[in-house]
C-alpha cells in the first residue's frame, strides 16, 4: 500500500532523495516514522506530503496565520517554519493525534458544540495552539485564552465563539468529561 | 515556497560547531530558532550551502544571576523570560520584551542570541539591551571575545559578529536597588515588529534624583540606536513630569524614522515623544522610589 501511495502521489518530487539526503526519525501522534529528506524540506511538507497527514494547513507559507501549527515536544511552533530535519528525535502533535479511538478530544467536542469554526481552514492549527494552553491550565481567563491564540489567523469567526470553545473545552477537561 | 538547497549538520559541542563554521567560512550559518532565518531561507534572500543548527549544544540555554551580572545563554528562548520568576521580579523589562515580541509559536522557538544576531532595526531584544550596559560574549576559534553592545549592531542585519562565531551568552549588570527599566512597543497587530519601541532603565536614589539613564528605540535608525542626549539630560535631575517631558522631545529629535506601511516618519516621531515618556513613568514606578 506504502508503495502504490509513493507512485500516485504528484507532490513527492518535492521530497527529494538525490541530493544530501538525511535519516530522520521523527514521532507524530506517538508513531515513530523513518523516512530520508533533503534538509530543505519544511516540516509542514514532510507532514503532509511524505506521512499523508492532510489535517496540518498551508495558509500564508509566511509564517503569519498559524495554519501550519502543530506541537513540538508539547509546545506549538509553526511548521511551515521549520525544518523535517530539525524535528529528527523529537515529538510532533498534529491534529490527527487528538482523537482517541474514535472519540474527539474534548477541545473538539467544544469547537462542534459552540461553532468555534466555520470553513475550518484554520481549526487544526487553533486546536492545537488551545491544548498548549490548556495542557498546562485548564481555566483559563478570556485573556490567557486569547493570548494563546494570538498567532493564529481565522477569517470566518471574529474569534469569540473560538474563545468561547476552549473556555469550554477547559470546563469539560477540568469536569473530567471527555 | 522552498529554499534553495543546503546542507545541514547539528553538532553535540560548540567547539565542533565552531569548527564546521571556520571550515565553510561565510557558505555556512548558524540555525538557531529559525523563525528569522527560515523565512530568509524561503524567500531566497540568503543561500547558505550549510545550515549549522546550534540547537544540540550543551549550555547555552539559561537564565540566572552569577556574581554582579544577570547571564543569559544566547539559546534561551523568549518564552523562557516570559515564563522565568527571576525575570519577572527582577527584570520585569526583558519579561516587556518576551510578550510582545512575534506570537506564541515564535516566542516558542525562537532565541534571545537568534533575535540579536539578525540585528533588525525593529528587533525588540536589541533595543532593550542596549539600556543596558550589556556585553554580548562571542566564541569563534580563536577563543572568546566580549563586544559591548553599543559596538554590535553595525548596520541593519549586521553585527561585528564573525562568520565563525557563536554568539554564546549575554550578560548584563545585576539589578540594584533604585533600578528599573520598561520596554514598550507599538504594534498594528500581535506578530508584527514595532512601528516604534522603546526601552529605559533608570536609576534613582532614595531622593528620586537620577543616578543612571540609559534609552533604546526600535525602528528609527538602520539599526535599533540609543538616545545620549535624552539620557544626559536626564542623569542628575529629579524623576518627574518635567524631566521627562524634556527627555521625551530629545528622544524624539534624536530617531530618524522613515515612513513606511506602519507609519509617516512625522507619527513616528510623535509617538517616540510619547512612549518615552510612559517608558520613564513606567521604570520610575518599577524602580519601587
Ligand atoms: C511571525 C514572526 C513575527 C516576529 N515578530 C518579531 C517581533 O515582533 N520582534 C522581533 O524582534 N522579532 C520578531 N521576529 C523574529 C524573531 O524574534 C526571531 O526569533 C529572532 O529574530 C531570531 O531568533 P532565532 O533564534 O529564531 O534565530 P534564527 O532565525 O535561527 O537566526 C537568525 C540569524 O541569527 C544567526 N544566529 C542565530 N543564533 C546565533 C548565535 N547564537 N550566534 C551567531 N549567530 C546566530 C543566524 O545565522 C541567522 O543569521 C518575528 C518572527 C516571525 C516569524
Ligand atoms: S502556513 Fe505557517 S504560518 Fe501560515
Ligand atoms: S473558520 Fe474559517 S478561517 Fe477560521
Amino acid at each position: 500500500m506504502a508503495t502504490k501511495r509513493k507512485k500516485v502521489s504528484p507532490k513527492r518530487k518535492s521530497i527529494r532523495r538525490d541530493n544530501g539526503g538525511h535519516t530522520i526519525t521523527v514521532a507524530v501522534n506517538g508513531r515513530e516514522y523513518t523516512r530520508v529528506v533533503e534538509p530543505r524540506v519544511l516540516l509542514v511538507d514532510f507532514i503532509r506530503d511524505e506521512l499523508r497527514l492532510t489535517g496540518t494547513h498551508v495558509g500564508c507559507d509566511t509564517s503569519h496565520c498559524g495554519a501550519c501549527t502543530v506541537l513540538l515536544d508539547g509546545h506549538s511552533v509553526k511548521s511551515c517554519t521549520m525544518l523535517a530535519v530539525q524535528a529528527d528525535g523529537r515529538e510532533i502533535t498534529t491534529i490527527e493525534g487528538l482523537s482517541q479511538q474514535g472519540r474527539l478530544h474534548p477541545i473538539q467536542e467544544a469547537f462542534k458544540a459552540h461553532h468555534g469554526l466555520q470553513c475550518g481552514f484554520c481549526t487544526p492549527g487553533v486546536v492545537l495552539a488551545a491544548l498548549e494552553l490548556l495542557q498546562v491550565e485548564n481555566a483559563p481567563s478570556e485573556d490567557r485564552i486569547r493570548t494563546a491564540i494570538s498567532g493564529n489567523l481565522c477569517r470566518c469567526t471574529g474569534y469569540q465563539n473560538i474563545v468561547d470553545s476552549v473556555a469550554a473545552a477547559g470546563e469539560m477537561m477540568r469536569s473530567g468529561k471527555g | 515556497m522552498q529554499a534553495h538547497s543546503f546542507d545541514y549538520v547539528r553538532p553535540q559541542t560548540l567547539a565542533k560547531a565552531i569548527q564546521v563554521l571556520s571550515e565553510n567560512g561565510n557558505r555556512a550559518k548558524v540555525l538557531a530558532g529559525g523563525q528569522s532565518l527560515i523565512p530568509v531561507l524561503k524567500l531566497r534572500l540568503a543561500n547558505p550551502r550549510l545550515l549549522v543548527d546550534i540547537n544540540d549544544l550543551p549550555g547555552l540555554a539559561f537564565i540566572e544571576e552569577r556574581g554582579d551580572r544577570l547571564r543569559i545563554g544566547a539559546l534561551s528562548r523568549h518564552r523562557d523570560f516570559e515564563r522565568s520568576k527571576l525575570i519577572r521580579a527582577k527584570y520585569p523589562i526583558f519579561s516587556d520584551v518576551a510578550s510582545v515580541l512575534g506570537d506564541p509559536q515564535v516566542r516558542n522557538l525562537g532565541t534571545i542570541g537568534g533575535a540579536l544576531a539578525h540585528a533588525d532595526p525593529a528587533s525588540d531584544w536589541g533595543t532593550a539591551l542596549l539600556a543596558f550596559e550589556a556585553e554580548l560574549i562571542a566564541r569563534g576559534p580563536n577563543g572568546t571575545r566580549t563586544i559591548p553592545i553599543d559596538r554590535f549592531f553595525k548596520d541593519t542585519f549586521t553585527t561585528a559578529l564573525r562568520s565563525s562565531e557563536i554568539l554564546t551568552e549575554i550578560r548584563v549588570p545585576k539589578s540594584a536597588p533604585g533600578d528599573g527599566g520598561a520596554y514598550l512597543k507599538l504594534k498594528r497587530k500581535t506578530g508584527d515588529f514595532a512601528t516604534i519601541g522603546v526601552a529605559v532603565q533608570l536609576g534613582l536614589d532614595t531622593k528620586r534624583n537620577v543616578v543612571g539613564a540609559r534609552i533604546g528605540l526600535a525602528a528609527v535608525g538602520s539599526t535599533p540606536i540609543r538616545a545620549t542626549r535624552s539620557e544626559k539630560a536626564l542623569i542628575g535631575s529629579k524623576a518627574g513630569p518635567a524631566a521627562f517631558a524634556e527627555a521625551a522631545k530629545l528622544a524624539s529629535e534624536e530617531a530618524h524614522p522613515s515612513s513606511d506601511l506602519r507609519g509617516s516618519e512625522e507619527y513616528k516621531r510623535a509617538m517616540i515623544e510619547v512612549f518615552t515618556r510612559r517608558a520613564l513613568e513606567s521604570a520610575t514606578a518599577r524602580t519601587g522610589r
